[in-house]
């Protein structure tokens, strides 16, 4: 009883909020092209989804292969800095920096610089993506039991058995908790890409349109935009836990 | 099958872990390694193991032949199983590492997982089993490659007594039946009596050899229960304390 509560309660609270916005945007006689209430939203998307949808895709597709970019990326760096003190304390210093430096004060070079507008995009979100896979995955490394190395090197292990039968295995519960975290910070990295590329990306994402929108005041517009966004940002976010869930209960069970 | 010749291990932090340690020991015994914590047992028994170098003195083996990998065979404290392998998979690791193929080596883990009576848990992962078969499984592992010499690290400790008095029971079967040479730390008194052929008690800071005690108690009949088992964790008790001041 109380778990179906718990479960319904988002949702019921969801529909209050909608409801009381609707009512207060009404009530108060706001035009739409300052707050427009949800009734108003949903006849935006209902009159451009041929538009909206097509700009979803585009951005997803921006997010999925910075994140599949960050994935390798920041795997091979947390390999080879578990595998060479000397290479970690050369690099890592660099990839905090990158971590700390705001990309929308580097995207407009890496825009500049890269010729495809795609890869542009990719490239920035996978700079704002890949850092928590790098760093959770070196942790998982660094944490592998001494017992189990020790076991390894008792048994004549060689470095590569170590590290495909035994590190990256024990790291693997990191990896994915990383990229669960990278995976909402690869389509925050799209966004951001896509709003500095603005024309001069390839114009066809949903950052794009909410820009477009704001230059015509087509505030429904905006809002049903950014609603795809937020709605894409938490399907990532649990498919990425689901699968998180799934993987380590069918390997350890 | 090797002496220590005065073998002293200091820490790079400059902790002083064994001091002159001397011993002979000879194939087929039982020797427990006796002591409180912090007395350098688990030191001796990693460079037995390879995974450290003595700072001075020297380990000699028989034949003048250090054990090549998997001729000994460690079980640690805990289990240290890999969580995402099997019960058969964790056991065929170290055969695994040297390159046996699985269908060579499958007869021998399954003979070995029968011996530690876990024939029906092969393909049980060590989250399903209990702490004393998780142990088994890390005890069948270390057997898998026959290793001549067996080093143990207060394997039980963490059991319960009921579970760690199965486990004694059948390890010192298994070392009656194989004649393996088994070196085990611990810090109970009563394990020490209770398996060893031979207790080497050590004392603290540095670690050193305090006695060395042969034991004989007849085969057969109740163990734990008989005279000659209480007279020796009487004469242990008092070696102890004899060694060890009251702080």
């Amino acid at each position: 009883m109380n778990r179906w509560l718990e479960r319904l309660a988002p949702i019921a609270f969801g529909i209050i909020a909608l409801s009381l916005w609707q009512a207060a945007v009404t009530l108060s006689g706001v035009p739409s092209y300052i707050v427009p209430g949800p009734i108003d939203i949903w006849h935006a998307y209902l009159d451009s989804y041929t538009i909206l949808n097509p700009a979803l895709v585009s951005t997803l597709t921006v997010t999925f292969a910075a994140l599949a970019v960050a994935t390798a990326v920041g795997v091979a760096l947390a390999v080879a800095m578990a595998a060479s003190s000397l290479f970690r304390a050369a690099v890592q210093p660099w990839a905090v920096t990158l971590q700390v430096t705001p990309i929308v004060a580097i995207a407009p070079l890496i825009i500049l610089w890269v010729p495809q507008p795609f890869v542009a995009l990719v490239v920035c979100a996978a700079i704002i993506a890949f850092f928590p896979i790098l760093s959770n995955t070196a942790a998982g490394l660094a944490a592998t039991p001494q017992d189990l190395q020790d076991l390894f090197c008792l048994n004549g292990a060689s470095r590569w058995q170590m590290l495909f039968l035994l590190r990256l295995p024990s790291a693997l519960p990191n990896f994915l908790t990383g990229l669960r975290i990278s995976g909402t910070l690869a389509l925050v990295g799209a966004v951001v890409a896509e709003f500095v590329a603005g024309s001069g990306g390839f114009a066809s994402g949903l950052a794009y349109r909410i820009i477009e929108a704001s230059y015509r005041l087509q505030i429904p517009l905006m809002f049903a935009a950014l609603i795809m966004l937020g709605i894409s940002g938490i399907f990532i976010y649990s498919a990425l836990g689901l699968l998180e869930r799934f993987l380590l209960r069918s390997r350890d069970a | 099958m090797f002496s220590l010749q005065a073998v002293s291990k200091t820490f790079p932090g400059g902790t002083k872990a064994l001091d002159n340690i001397a011993a002979n020991i000879a194939p087929g015994e039982f020797v427990v390694l006796l002591g409180p914590s912090g007395c350098g047992k688990s030191t001796l028994l990693r460079l037995l193991a390879g995974l450290e170098l003595p700072s001075s003195g020297a380990i000699l083996w028989e034949n003048n032949q250090r054990p090549a990998a998997g001729e000994v065979g460690f079980v640690f404290q805990d289990a240290t199983l890999m969580p995402w392998l099997s019960a058969y998979g964790n056991v065929y690791l170290p055969l695994r590492l040297r390159g046996v193929r699985q269908a060579e080596a499958t007869p021998k883990i399954q003979a070995v997982l029968a011996q530690m009576g876990l024939a029906e848990f092969a393909d049980a992962k060590p989250k399903a089993l209990s702490g004393g078969m998780r142990m088994r499984v890390s005890i069948a592992r270390a057997l898998i490659s026959e290793p001549a010499l067996l080093l143990m690290d207060e394997p039980f400790a963490a059991l319960d007594e009921f579970t760690r008095h199965r486990l004694q029971d059948d390890l010192h079967a298994l070392w009656r039946r194989t004649g393996k040479t088994i070196i085990f730390v611990t810090h109970s008194i009563y394990e020490a009596a209770y398996l060893a052929s031979r207790i080497l008690i050590m004392s603290p800071r540095p670690g050193q050899i305090a006695a060395d005690i042969s034991v004989s108690i007849p085969e057969g009949g109740e163990r734990r229960t008989s005279a000659a088992y209480t007279n020796l964790v009487a004469n242990i008790t008092h070696t102890l304390h004899r060694i060890m001041p009251h702080e």
